[in-house]
């Protein structure tokens, strides 16, 4: 055999250059040949390090390039009677100023009902809304003349519908409002209710998030021949783009090739909200016949683009001695702003997920989708199921509390049971539960009932500060609501001289899918990491793709590209056996080294020999998970495959003069199946946890009251986490639970769960707040939880002090 | 000061000439006086490995260094870099191509995702242990949060900075 391939070559990882640190148990099996199951590092890691990793801004511009910028509405609601663009063509490098007329298709970019305007169409919407586009000979000049709008417009301005609450009242809703409904009786839940032995009602209210991806969203069309546009496109959805380009210009799909090597991060952000500037880079250079470029200022795209929905709650629920829910309903109403984009299955996945993981007997869950005139909601990593799943947390605390008794306690009252006590509010059997044993494995890795007895007497003895502490569990169901999405493609070449390259139709957004679906391909044909290269995302590769979206880019895309390499190693195994002896079946792919009938030989080496005989050597590959099925009307089905589970514990520290608060210590248990790729999924697990915990305290969205500006448009106002807010103690450990379904190496899907690991922050600093008062203090607490909300809360519980 | 000449306008504005000293390199330069380094860099350049996060100081995506100390390259007009060595994310590497020790240390711990933040991150890192603000976990921490990271890969960007910190402490013992 060709002694250049020893195993230990592979042990570099695709960073070529720097050795990983893997532990002793991953080396040994890296060594053994595994390629899952190992901390690879990140495909582009020593890209990345390096400054040279290219997002789209940084691809070189071609001659002639010319830059768009988007002016914005003044006002958050009115109408529009005319635009005068001359004073803005006579400024300096102005080349075009488009309004809704010049848009040759569909004026509309909503990706599932159309009623999203890419510019304003005579009625103003929000403020913020792109009413032009301006297209200059540089970037700074178009945003200047888009900063010059306001005098150019004649507009009728209107009093807008600002919150949630007062679009509710008038029953103004952008979809039809939805009940999930499961009762055993009719009327049961209401006979629940009535004859319940504790009963508590309430309203709760949860801010919204912005995305804040680092690398705001830009757009970047090149023409090309024959009527054809090719964009760069910071997007979660390059087939979505396509599409909706297509619209825009009135063109079918094939004219439109939509490119995506990576993001600079996309959290639901770029999944529909990055179709407005696709649009708009591809109308100005399809009319102009230039390249075109839309480049996001950072405030723009604050004011522009729509986040994760804030939620309000109305809920009554019934409760026996135990704490345990006997019966629960309860109002979500989610602010979608002026249009639906995503929140139809946004709202679809909250109800979906209210139940987290508890068994709720007697349930009605009713969503609406308030219109207010501010930016349209969309997808933000956990798409719905946080702020569905937030409510029953906060339920479980208020029961504790009513009852005195430990809310773990309350909380492993309820859990959903294994054999009984299993079926969700829609109807789906949970095959998979682990949730009691995974709490029971965190209580004792966080000493947590120890720290609650440390917690208490250190509240007895400080009256300024006062300490709390949680524990809250996390169940997430995996697949897209929407049965058809699905699917997914690949793509794997197998190059003459053994190197391969990898395509399929999922986005690289920091998640490390590229890094994984690599490692899958390299685990099929049995080489090393260094052999296989990433490609950048295609429509005109992969056609028909769908989002990169909920959590299950892994799950699709690694068992799409793990069928394209598995042909083409089933392939080469039949040459291999052909001619060398021995059987298809019993040939070995491993570190680089084939095994046939006694011989060794290079990997490559069979390559060539296949393809001097002619054996194709690329292969498409294609999946689509089994089972789901849903019933849109009634809400129930088998919408997810599988679930994935988790708990955290959270310790804070408060102070009550100030509000300030801070994390001492988190301990998170969770569940990815047999991990891909364990230093990825840790990443993930510790990043959702921080960026859902700044959703739950720090991130504080403010619109003015009156005329709808959005107040926190830039980090300058708008706090996200940074180091400083990181526990000093945070341990992150992986729940060792292969996934029952046969999902791509039985891994789980990592993306979103963890959003609700935070949770226990929250209701951290609920206990902490309760200290203040006397026994059964039950704080009203809003999320986030600001140093105000926190201050609010302790003045909540002296109101009702004797 | 040095290596500045004003130029007579043109059509989009008044030009001037800046030399600017990037990784050792020279490079002369026309521009409009108000290009920040940040533009100048990615878009006279071509070094686009300093980033555009906020264009306005508070995320520390554009973070170089200037004469060996960190700046937010968004906040400082080209103009009033030249003459100084400015280090960008694309000069940090040794002679030789080798990574410099914070760039291994980053790859090592996984202390990345998107990796849009990760050239600013590891330009201030680098500065924050010549600085010696990086004695502890709290320390490095508080000194490294003028970077933001919204894939929140702190932890592992915390540990890369302690090991590189430390090793350096082991060295200067
Ligand atoms: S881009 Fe300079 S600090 Fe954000
Ligand atoms: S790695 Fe994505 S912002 Fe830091």
């Amino acid at each position: 055999m060709n002694q250049d391939f020893s195993p230990d070559r592979a042990a570099c990882g695709f960073a070529r250059d720097i050795p990983l640190v893997l532990d002793a148990g991953e080396a040994a099996a890296l060594r053994a040949g595994a390629r899952v199951g190992i901390s690879a590092a990140h495909e582009s890691a020593h890209l990345h390090v390096a400054g040279a990793a290219p997002y789209v801004d940084d691809v070189p511009e071609a001659a002639g390039t010319l830059h768009a910028a988007l002016a914005p509405s003044p006002v958050a609601s009115g109408v529009l009677r005319s635009i005068d663009r001359a004073a803005l063509l006579a400024m300096p490098g102005v080349v075009a100023v488009l309004t809704a007329a010049d848009i040759p298709g569909a004026n509309d970019c909503g990706p599932v009902i159309h009623d999203d305007p890419i510019l304003a169409d005579g009625t103003l919407r929000y403020r913020g809304q792109p009413v032009a586009l301006i297209v200059a000979t540089a970037r700074d000049l178009a945003r200047l003349a888009a900063a010059r709008i306001g005098p150019c417009l004649d507009i009728e301005p209107a009093t807008p519908v600002l919150t949630a609450r007062e679009a509710y009242a008038r029953g103004d809703a952008l979809l039809p409002p939805a009940s999930l409904i499961r009762e055993s009786a009719p009327g049961a839940l209401t006979a629940a209710l009535a004859a319940a032995p504790h009963r508590l009602g309430g309203q709760f209210s949860l801010g919204g998030q912005e995305q804040f991806y680092l690398e705001g969203q830009i757009a970047y069309a090149l023409p090309t021949e024959n009527q054809g546009l090719r964009v760069l496109c910071s997007t979660q959805h390059p087939s979505e783009m396509q599409h909706l380009i297509a619209h825009a210009l009135g063109w079918r799909s094939h004219q439109v090739l939509v490119e995506c090597r990576r993001m600079g991060g996309g959290f639901g952000g770029k999944e529909s909200q990055s179709g407005l500037f696709a649009c708009c880079a591809s109308i100005a250079a399809a009319r102009l016949g230039r390249p075109v470029k839309l480049r996001l200022d950072r405030d723009d795209d604050f004011i522009m683009t729509g986040r994760r929905h804030p939620f309000e709650y109305d809920y009554d629920v019934a409760f026996d001695d135990d704490g345990r829910i006997t019966g629960i309903e309860a109002t979500l109403i989610a602010n979608g702003g002026h249009s639906a984009d995503l929140s139809g299955a946004v709202m679809t996945r909250a109800l979906c997920h209210l139940d987290n993981a508890y068994y709720l007997p007697e349930v009605a869950i009713n969503g609406f989708v308030a219109r207010t005139n501010t930016q349209s909601n969309t997808a933000f990593r956990g798409f719905g199921g946080p702020q569905g799943a937030l409510l029953i947390e906060i339920v479980m605390d208020r029961i504790a509390r009513h009852l005195g008794r430990d809310p773990l306690a309350v909380r492993r009252a309820n859990f959903y049971g294994v054999a009984s006590r299993n079926v969700t509010p829609y109807r789906q059997t949970i095959e998979d539960n682990v949730v009691a044993a995974l709490v029971d494995e965190l209580v004792a890795q966080a000493d947590y009932q120890g720290r609650v007895a440390a917690v208490a007497a250190f509240n007895r003895s400080n009256s300024v500060l006062k300490k709390g502490i949680a524990l809250t569990p996390v169940k997430f169901g995996i697949s897209f609501n929407v049965p058809h999405l699905n699917q997914a493609g690949a793509l794997v070449h197998v190059y003459a001289d053994g190197s391969v390259l990898v395509n399929h139709g999922g986005t690289e957004m920091g998640q490390g899918l590229n890094t994984k679906v690599a490692q899958v391909v390299a685990d099929a044909l049995g080489i090393g990491f260094a052999a296989v290269r990433c490609s950048a995302t295609d429509t005109s590769k992969i056609a028909n793709t769908s989002a990169t979206a909920a959590s299950t880019g892994a799950d699709l895309n690694g068992m799409a590209a793990r069928d394209a390499a598995m042909t083409i190693r089933n392939r080469l195994a039949d040459f291999a056996a052909a001619r060398h002896g021995g059987e298809a079946a019993d040939v070995q792919f491993a570190n680089d080294v084939v095994r046939v009938s006694g011989i060794a030989l290079a990997f490559a080496t069979l390559v060539r020999q296949a393809y001097e005989a002619r054996v194709q050597l690329w292969s498409d590959g294609f999946y689509a998970t089994p089972k789901v099925h849903w019933n849109p009307k009634g809400l129930h089905g088998r919408p997810f495959y599988y679930f994935a589970y988790g708990a955290a514990a959270s310790e804070v520290i408060i102070d009550t003069l100030t509000g300030e608060v801070s994390l001492l210590r988190a301990d998170i248990l969770h569940d990815a199946g047999r991990s891909l790729n364990p230093a990825i999924d840790i990443g993930q697990i510790e990043g959702g946890f921080i960026q859902s915990m700044g959703w739950l305290t720090t991130e504080e969205l403010v619109w003015h009251a009156t005329d709808g500006r959005l107040l926190t448009h830039a980090p300058s106002t708008y706090k996200i986490p940074t180091a400083n807010d990181c526990p000093a103690a945070l341990h992150t450990r992986l729940f060792d639970n292969p996934n029952t379904e046969p999902t791509i190496h039985r891994s789980k899907a990592v993306g979103e769960p963890p959003m609700l690991l935070a949770f226990s922050v929250l209701l951290a600093i609920r206990d902490a707040i309760a200290a203040t008062g006397g026994p059964g203090a039950d704080p009203d607490l809003r999320a986030p939880a600001t140093p105000e909300a926190v201050l609010d809360a302790i003045a909540s519980l002296d109101a009702i002090r004797p | 000061m040095s290596g500045i000449e004003t130029m007579g306008s043109e059509a989009t504005g008044p030009r001037m000439r800046v030399t600017l000293t990037v990784n050792g390199a020279d490079h002369d330069i026309q521009l409009d006086p108000r290009t920040t380094l940040l533009d100048a860099l990615r878009e006279h350049l071509g070094l686009t490995g300093t980033k555009v996060g906020c264009n306005h100081g508070t995320c520390g995506a554009c973070t170089v260094h200037i004469d060996g100390r960190r700046q937010l390259s968004c906040l400082m007009l080209a103009a009033a870099a030249a003459g100084s060595a400015i280090t960008t994310i694309e000069g940090l590497a040794g002679a030789d191509g080798a990574p410099h020790p914070m760039q291994a240390a980053f790859v090592a711990h996984d202390a990345l995702q998107c990796g849009y933040c990760t050239p600013g991150q590891i330009m201030s890192a680098v500065a924050c242990v010549a600085e010696g603000h990086a004695g502890s976990d709290d320390e490095i921490r508080e000194y490294m949060s003028g970077n933001l990271c919204r894939c929140a890969a702190y932890p592992n960007i915390v540990a890369a900075v302690r090991e590189v910190a430390g090793s350096t402490m082991a060295e200067a013992a």
